[in-house]
């Protein structure tokens, strides 16, 4: 009788996140639409389907093709790659405040920026790839000092560790930025300020092409150890008992979060909000098991940040950076789902 | 059938997660050491930050400005009128944070929290951004009073989020519903700044600083803070039943809701009070509580006094530095106080085996 029920109910649920996923890609299809009509020159609807269909003006085919699509095809990948990433890393450390901030990957990308600014004092003429790469590195690199300063020899790395060393070392990194900051000219600060809040800031086609990889590899990745997952959240003695290689998983899935969160952050910049409420929002959703909760996280994401730029975008003043629409849009939905929740 | 499997499962899943945890000590010994020395160190810690300024004044002159002031020696006056004010508004400020973060963690059993996760300093925040954007030059006294405003109304909206959702108000919830105010006030405020491009004068006056403080705002925060450390003392033994767990303390006969309430509120003075006269050093309110924990043991009737002593001298300790570290230019507190406090904190983590 339990097993029947047990059975039912687990039915019901696939068969609910089935229609949920439906739900989410077709609003990011519909987005998308959207997306590319708005920006500083309108496109009409049916302009845009000209256009990809090969029939538009060269105007019309440069505006979508080289400006608009590739950006948007960016949204929805770092979307979808911070989102996953918040929700590995929820899972790992079992707790809920956790986002990819936790490794540290925003300060560390942050700290990369502003140090390069201070060295490298003529923002204009940046060489497109190396601004991504060295926020790469720092994201990078303090993600390796975090898990080596909260690894013990015998116990590997425990959740309560890891949260509190990368407080420590995030709080350690925002201070030396604030030092740093003081020291930048007004311009440069602005240049700095706007990379840290997010906006979008590779925007060509080469870094699709260099984001695209990690996504393609990481996220079936993650989704395929959704098991895995689903045994960490339990208590640390009844994933052990069930077999599961705790210490060794839980390194494979942070490192696989860090590769993800960091490419992102490298492309976006600091919106690192959706590593946080993606997953909650999709948990709401479809429920906490992982098989449904990650491909539901990467959908909540995307269709978040494609939301957002496509807002910060149709919007006059182009200065509103998309990590602030993201919070703007993001929050008060969460918030609405929090007052709502029972339990 | 299913329900007794159920209970088995449940309680197993309890007894292992009471294995996990070590023993819980509380070392009242410890506590009494640190509250003793810590409050010489303190008193010792504030007359050095006193005598130390452009002009150096010995610790003697300094007895003599507090105990015989005599308003004709140019000394007494810069003691009494610059120094003193500032110095003291750091201890306060410090014992402020440390009590309100130690409190937070208590309630929301997160090793994470902090008063700025009740949306304090992002209401705080965006005040102060409104403020500079749209009339500039606005009195000294007015933004501490509006960032006092904007800091409760950031908490009040926490608070009520939490409060009035249907399953009722729970740690997580108020966790939760505090990183997301706060992401979305410090959003606007980001956008503000970026708009009307003085985001590097609010990073400056947010990054914490006591150099404007005059006896007359420490005259109004004081007995509000000291109130507030008072209750919070009182409260502690329910705050060690809570950060047990809900379950444990509502076996143990504790009305939890209502000591959370109280509890947030405490916080609330604390926290609101120190962030508009300070700006945003919350950390003191992270690391002091895990450092006093780390010291004194898991009970809260030790660590709220405690911490309230350590956070106290580590900000004046951080002020001091502030001001002797490239004179005469102030290096922000903030910074420094992060600075000094991740070293320790790091070490806290390597060694910490149980989180709260």
């Amino acid at each position: 009788m339990d097993m029947m029920n047990r059975f039912g109910i687990e039915e019901r649920r696939r068969k609910r996140s089935m229609l949920v996923l439906s739900i989410l890609g077709a609003l990011i299809i519909i987005t998308f639409i959207i997306s590319m009509n708005t920006g500083y020159i309108r496109l009409s609807p049916l302009d845009v389907i000209k256009t990809l269909f090969g029939m538009g003006t060269d105007k019309q085919e440069l505006i979508l093709f080289d400006f608009r699509l590739p950006r948007i095809v960016i949204s929805v990948l770092i979307g979808a790659g911070l989102a996953v990433s918040g929700c590995v890393l929820q899972g790992v450390s079992r707790n809920a405040l956790a986002d990819p901030g936790l490794l540290g990957i925003n300060a560390g990308a942050g700290l990369a920026v502003i140090l390069f600014v201070c060295f490298y004092p003529t923002t204009s003429t940046v060489p497109v790839f190396l601004l991504p790469l060295l926020a790469l590195l720092g994201a990078g690199l303090t993600a390796l000092l975090i898990y080596g300063l909260a690894h013990k020899k015998n116990e590997g790395v425990s959740p309560t560790s890891l949260i509190l060393t990368g407080i420590a070392v995030a709080a350690g990194i925002n201070a030396a930025m604030i030092v740093l900051t003081l020291t930048l000219s007004p311009e440069q600060y602005q240049f700095v300020a706007t990379w840290i809040a997010g906006s979008i800031w590779g925007t060509t086609w080469k870094f699709v092409l260099a984001l695209l990889p990690w996504i393609i590899v990481l996220l079936p990745y993650v989704i395929w150890k959704a098991n895995l997952m689903n045994v960490l959240n339990l208590s640390e003695h009844t994933a052990a008992g069930l077999g599961a290689p705790i210490e060794a998983g839980r390194r494979k899935l942070m490192f696989a979060a860090v590769a993800l969160a960091g490419s992102c952050v490298a492309v976006s910049g600091g919106i690192g909000f959706v590593g946080l409420i993606g997953p909650h929002l999709a948990r709401t959703l479809v429920g906490p098991k992982h098989q449904q909760l990650l491909p539901a996280s990467a959908m909540v994401g995307s269709l978040l940040v494609i939301v957002a730029d496509t807002i910060s975008r149709s919007m006059s003043s182009a200065s509103i950076p998309t990590g602030v629409v993201v919070a703007v849009i993001g929050a008060p939905y969460f918030l609405y789902l929090l007052a709502r929740a029972k339990n | 059938m299913s329900s007794t499997t159920n209970h088995n499962r449940a309680d197993q899943a309890m007894e292992a997660e009471i294995e996990e945890l070590p023993p819980l000590r509380s070392r009242p010994i410890a506590a009494s050491l640190i509250l003793m020395f810590g409050t010489v160190a303190l008193v010792f810690g504030i007359a050095l930050s006193v005598s130390f300024g452009a002009v150096h004044m010995s610790l003697s002159t300094v007895w003599s400005a507090v105990f015989a002031f005599n308003p004709d020696i140019t000394h007494h006056q810069i003691i009494q009128e610059i120094r003193l004010p500032r110095v003291l508004a750091s201890a306060l400020v410090g014992a402020a944070f440390a009590v309100a973060g130690a409190l937070m963690q208590g309630i929301t059993r997160n090793p994470m929290a902090d008063s700025g996760i009740l949306g304090l300093n992002a209401g705080a925040a965006l005040v102060l951004a409104l403020c500079f954007a749209l009339v500039p030059g606005l009195s000294y006294n007015m933004i501490l009073l509006l960032c006092f405003i904007g800091a409760s109304i950031g908490a009040v909206i926490v608070f009520g989020i939490s409060a009035v959702s249907r399953g009722g108000f729970t740690p997580v919830r108020l966790v939760l519903a505090g990183s997301a105010v706060s992401s979305l006030l410090y959003a606007l405020s980001e956008g503000i700044a970026l708009h009307f491009k003085i985001g590097q004068d609010l990073a400056f006056w947010f990054a914490g600083g006591v150099a404007n403080v005059k006896w007359e705002q420490l005259k109004t925060i004081t007995p509000w803070v000291i109130v507030a450390i008072l209750a919070a003392i009182v409260i502690s033994r329910s705050i060690t039943l809570l950060s047990l767990g809900e379950e444990i303390a509502i076996n143990l006969g504790q009305r939890t809701q209502l000591i959370r309430v109280i509890a947030v509120v405490i916080i609330v003075i604390l926290a609101g009070s120190s962030v508009s006269v300070v700006g945003a050093v919350s950390f003191v309110g992270l690391i002091v509580p895990h450092i006093t924990r780390y010291l004194v043991g898991v009970d809260y009737r030790w660590i709220i006094p405690c911490s309230a002593i350590l956070g106290g001298l580590l900000v004046v300790l951080a002020d001091l530095g502030a001001r002797m570290i490239n004179p005469p230019y102030e290096f922000p507190i903030g910074a420094l106080i992060a600075m000094l406090g991740v070293p320790f904190f790091l070490y806290l983590a390597r060694n910490e085996r149980r989180g709260l």
